[in-house]
């Protein structure tokens, strides 16, 4: 998305942090085994970006905005969770 | 018109009477040797009820600028003043208010860095914030120093300026020497500077708004070039406003003043109270015959390369006279006027002198001395050492 630059940086839109999709920086992608995950919800506790959603299942990624730091795979108390190289 | 009024008085308090005539909002600042005084004394304006203005004692120079920053965001008129380590400390928040393009004022009397600590004369704490995106102007005595206030705040809000700016005035040389100033009319200084209204947004808990958002590297460049356009534009802003100040109040400034440089063969450049010794110097110099000129240089941000090409043109030989160093390269005058000529066919012989570092004094006789070196250099072609230091004790070198 393309945004006209203003005069010192003002911005006057709240909430527009939501716009900068940060997912563009990832190289490696969290990966959930289901099956596996026991909804403990550590990864959910510690994901730095608020990227994980608690659902019925367990948990889902927003990887508009999962920066792939790994630290949800570092986490997960029966590993459930696998990071794999990005593809673009 | 109303009468300006004739006060004999120290270098900071016509920094602090010409702030003061601009009607500041809020004056956040740390005192310093030798700026103390501005403080002091827009305390008591404050206290005395001669000025409507919040005065903020904060616990460093780095939260004064910061303070400087949080209220000129809200669209407040505002001022400080430091020196020294007080500058240096400032330096990351200085960048920060030239990237949100606040304009504010800040008068400095220009002092030396530590170490070894020194509280004398010197440009380098100022000089080393030439790139922070700030207006730099000096003055070359109390009268100066005052109206120079005045025009900055006018020049710094200009709409198609928004930009903070710097008055430096030479530690204790001005700072603290008492000399006859003409202070305006409250009234005509109203009328020259109208109220500050911020037309690219302001800080209100009412509209809120991000002040100097991320930029990413999609933007950041953008960012920076608009800031640069913005302190290119204030080139004619300046002209404007100095003629504008001189038809009101009689006083005739330029971002680079000549004096007999017309016929002259050789030029001395200075920045700041040196250029009144340099002036005598030239006098002296003239009365010998010598075709010597002297070049006041007021603007250092922006650097007025246009204007000083034009002066120096059909000159032979230039001696930039820096009260600072850039270690390992040279005085920052210098550097500029000689990237300023680099492709230029035509060009006069560039010296660069370096001297009156941490208020060593500078003699009508070592303006003689740079005179003779430069015209030296341009007579044999044997252009001497890079730089040259001026007025060494000898004595004390190891």
């Amino acid at each position: 998305m393309t945004v006209k630059i203003t005069i010192g940086a003002i911005n006057k839109k709240a909430g527009s942090s939501k716009e900068y999709k940060t997912g563009g920086w990832r190289t490696m992608c969290p990966k959930v085994d289901l099956e596996k995950c026991i909804s403990c919800y550590k990864c959910y506790d510690y994901c730095p970006d608020g990227a994980i959603k608690k659902i019925e299942e367990g948990i889902e990624y927003d990887l508009d905005y999962c920066k792939g730091c790994g630290i949800c795979a570092n986490e997960c108390p029966v590993k459930a969770i696998v990071m794999v190289k990005e593809e673009k | 018109m109303g009468e300006q009024k004739s006060m004999t008085i120290k270098g900071n308090m016509a920094t602090a009477m010409g702030a003061k005539l601009c009607r500041p909002n809020v004056i956040p600042a740390y005192p310093i040797t030798p700026s103390t005084l501005f403080p002091e004394k827009m305390s008591e304006f404050v206290a005395d009820g001669e000025l409507d203005a919040s005065m903020i004692n904060v616990e460093s120079e780095h939260s004064a600028m910061s303070a400087c920053i949080g209220a000129a965001a809200t669209g407040a008129r505002v001022c400080t003043a430091s020196a020294s380590q007080g500058v240096a400390l400032m330096h990351e928040m200085l960048f920060i208010a030239s990237g949100m393009r606040l304009p504010m004022v800040m008068a400095v009397g220009n002092r030396a860095l530590s170490a070894p600590i020194n509280i004398w004369c010197d440009h380098q704490d100022t000089v080393a914030s030439k790139d922070s995106g700030w207006l730099q102007f000096y003055a070359e005595n109390n009268q100066e120093g005052l109206d120079l206030m005045i025009n900055a705040f006018r020049i710094g809000e200009d709409k198609r300026v928004l930009l903070p700016v710097m008055v430096g005035i030479d530690a204790f040389v001005l700072t603290h020497t008492i000399e006859g100033v003409d202070v305006p009319a409250q009234e005509d200084v109203d009328d020259f500077l109208p109220p500050y209204e911020p037309p690219h947004g302001k800080l209100d808990p009412k509209e809120p708004a991000t002040f100097g958002s991320f930029g990413t590297p999609e933007y950041y460049q953008e960012f920076k070039q608009a800031q640069v356009e913005a302190i290119e534009g204030s080139r004619d802003v300046i002209d404007e406003v100095f003629d504008e100040y001189e038809e009101k109040f009689g006083r005739e400034y330029n971002k680079a003043t000549p004096y007999y440089c017309d016929d002259a063969e050789i030029v001395l450049i200075t920045m700041g109270s040196m250029t009144g010794t340099a002036r005598e110097a030239v006098k002296k110099l003239r009365k010998e015959g010598k075709k010597v000129g002297l070049i006041k240089l007021t603007v250092f941000r922006p650097f007025p390369s246009p204007e000083l090409k034009e002066i120096l043109s059909g000159v032979k030989g230039v001696a930039v006279i820096d009260r600072n160093i850039s270690p390992g390269a040279y005085g920052a005058m210098y550097s500029d006027l000689a990237a300023a000529y680099t492709n230029e066919k035509e060009k006069p012989i560039l010296k660069n002198f370096i001297t009156g570092l941490g208020g060593r004094e500078i003699f009508v006789k070592n303006f003689e001395e740079m005179y003779e070196m430069t015209k030296k250099a341009v007579d044999t072609g044997n252009l001497g050492k890079p730089v040259e230091w001026i007025n060494v004790n000898e004595d004390v070198l190891r």
